[in-house]
C-alpha cells in the first residue's frame, strides 16, 4: 500500500518548523476549535452535512442516550426472569423491547456476572462500546492504560477500580474486535427484594455494566 | 497493520485516570467533530476504512492527541482521500469556487431513524462456516500492512470456538474498498495462560471475536 501522510501531520510539521509565516495562505489554526469550525463551514458549503442534523446528533448523545438506558435493561432482567432469559439468548431483540437499538449496538450480547464468573469488556484496538445502552464511552475506557492492560492484567485493572476478586473467580475479558457489542449484567445486590424496578435501576452504574465495578446498595461498599 | 493502536498487552501506559461526573463532550468542538464524522459517514466510505484513518496516524501523534483530536485528524484524512475536499479547502475552510456541491446524506429529521436502525455489519447470505463450536483453533500468524481486527497478542495462539455469531463483513478487505467478503465471525476463548504465560491466573480467559480468515485448525 502507498504510505499515507496525514494532512494533520503535514500541517503540524509545517507549524513546528516555523514555516507558517512563509505560507500564510496555508496557515492553519492550531486550536482544534478553530479547525473544526473551518471544517464545518466547508462541509456545509459543499452540501456534505446539514447543520441541523449535527445539532440533533449532539443532542441525542448529550441528553437522550446514556447509561440510564442500560440500567433499565439490567433492572428489568433482575425483576423479570422471562425477560432475563430473552436478554441472554437474543440480547438485541430484548434490548429493543425497551426501545434501545441502532448505531454501535446493532448486534448485542449480554454477559451475566455471578459469584464465580466476572466479565469485563474492552476494545484493545479502538473504542468499541455499546452506544444505545451506555451512550458514548468515557475517556478512561478509550485510553491507552485501560486498553493495554485489561487483557493482560484484568485483576490489576479491577483493583485500580477498587474491586478485589477472589482467586477462584473466573475473569472473562471480552475484547470487542468485531461488530458485536457487549453489556455486562451485574449481580443483583442483596438484600434488595423489597426494591422496585425503578429503585434498582437507580443503583446500576455505567462502570458495573462495563464490568469494572459491582452494583452496591447505598452505604455498602464493594 | 502492526500499529500503536494495537495495544493489548503493552506495559508502561500508566494508571487509569477516571474523571468523576465526566461530561459527554469536554468542549463544544468535540461534539461538532463527532457529529461531523457521523453526518459525513452517511452514504460515504465505510466504518472499517474510517477506523483505518485513525490507525494511520503516526504513533507519536496517536499517543499525544486526545480522542476527538484523533477524530478531527481522521475527518480531514477522509475528506482528502475520498476526494471530497482538497488540502487547501481543508486549510482554508472555504470551498473552491468550481468544486462540486452535494446534498447532505443525513438531515435532522432522519437522525432518529438512522441512529435507531444503525449500520448492521451482519450479512444475510449463505456462507459455510469453516469451524464449529468447541473446535480448537489457532489464530493465524499474519501481519497485514493494512487494516485488520486480529490483535497481535492473539496471533499464533490456540483457543476454542465458543460461539458462531453468524456472517459479517470482513474488515480487512472492506477497509480497502475491495469488497465485503462476508464470512463467519466466532467468539474464540483463549486461556489467559495461553496468551500471557504462567503470570496469568489459571482461571481467567480472554474472548476475542474472530473472522474465518483469521483462523486455522489446531487439531487436538
Amino acid at each position: 500500500m502507498t504510505p499515507v501522510r496525514h494532512i494533520l501531520t503535514e500541517m503540524e510539521s509545517a507549524r513546528a518548523q516555523g514555516h507558517d509565516h512563509d505560507h500564510e495562505h496555508q496557515a492553519v489554526p492550531s486550536d482544534p476549535a478553530l479547525r473544526v469550525k473551518a471544517l464545518e463551514s466547508l462541509l456545509v458549503e459543499k452540501g456534505l452535512v446539514d447543520p441541523a442534523a449535527l445539532d440533533a446528533l449532539i443532542d441525542t448523545y448529550e441528553h437522550k442516550v446514556g447509561p440510564r438506558n442500560g440500567a433499565r435493561v439490567v433492572a428489568r432482567a433482575w425483576v423479570d426472569p422471562a425477560y432475563k432469559q430473552r436478554l441472554l439468548t437474543n440480547a438485541s431483540a430484548a434490548i429493543a423491547e425497551l426501545g434501545y437499538s441502532g448505531v454501535q449496538g446493532e448486534q448485542m450480547l449480554v454477559l451475566e456476572n455471578g459469584p464465580k464468573v466476572h466479565n469485563l469488556v474492552v476494545c484493545t484496538l479502538c473504542s468499541c462500546y455499546p452506544w444505545p445502552v451506555l451512550g458514548l464511552p468515557p475517556v478512561w475506557y478509550k485510553s491507552a492504560p485501560y486498553r493495554s492492560r485489561a487483557v493482560i492484567d484484568p485483576r490489576g485493572v479491577l483493583r485500580e477500580f477498587g474491586l478485589e476478586l477472589e482467586d477462584d473467580v473466573e475473569v472473562r475479558v471480552w475484547d470487542s474486535t468485531a461488530e458485536l457489542r457487549y453489556l455486562v449484567l451485574p449481580e443483583r445486590p442483596a438484600p434488595s427484594e423489597s426494591m422496585t424496578e425503578e429503585e434498582l435501576a437507580a443503583l446500576v452504574t455505567r462502570n458495573s455494566m462495563i464490568g469494572v465495578a459491582k452494583v452496591t446498595l447505598p452505604g455498602v461498599s464493594a | 497493520m502492526n500499529g500503536i493502536h494495537d495495544m493489548g498487552g503493552m506495559h508502561g501506559m500508566g494508571p487509569i485516570e477516571v474523571e468523576e461526573n465526566e461530561p459527554v463532550f469536554h468542549h463544544p468542538w468535540e461534539g461538532r467533530v463527532f457529529a461531523l464524522s457521523l453526518g459525513m459517514r452517511a452514504g460515504r466510505g465505510n466504518l472499517d476504512n474510517s477506523r483505518h484513518g485513525i490507525e494511520l496516524l503516526p504513533p507519536a501523534d496517536y499517543l499525544r492527541l486526545s480522542y476527538y483530536e484523533k477524530w478531527l485528524a481522521r475527518l480531514e484524512w477522509r475528506l482528502f482521500h475520498l476526494a471530497l475536499a482538497t488540502a487547501d479547502e481543508i486549510r482554508n475552510g472555504k470551498a473552491a469556487p468550481d468544486s462540486p456541491r452535494f446534498t447532505p446524506g443525513l438531515t435532522a429529521d432522519m437522525v432518529p431513524v438512522m441512529l435507531g436502525r444503525g449500520g448492521p455489519a451482519r450479512r444475510d447470505v449463505a456462507v459455510a462456516p469453516r469451524f464449529v463450536v468447541n473446535e480448537r483453533v489457532r489464530a493465524r500468524n499474519i501481519h497485514p500492512t493494512g487494516h485488520t481486527r486480529l490483535p497481535r497478542y492473539a496471533r499464533g495462539k490456540v483457543g476454542t470456538i465458543e460461539r458462531d455469531h453468524g456472517v459479517f463483513v470482513f474488515p480487512d478487505t472492506n477497509a480497502r474498498f475491495e469488497g465485503e467478503k462476508p464470512q463467519h465471525v466466532y467468539s474464540v476463548r483463549f486461556a489467559a495462560r495461553e496468551l500471557w504465560g504462567d503470570q496469568a491466573s489459571p482461571h481467567d480467559a480472554v474472548y476475542i471475536d474472530m473472522w474465518d480468515d483469521y483462523l486455522e485448525h489446531a487439531g487436538t
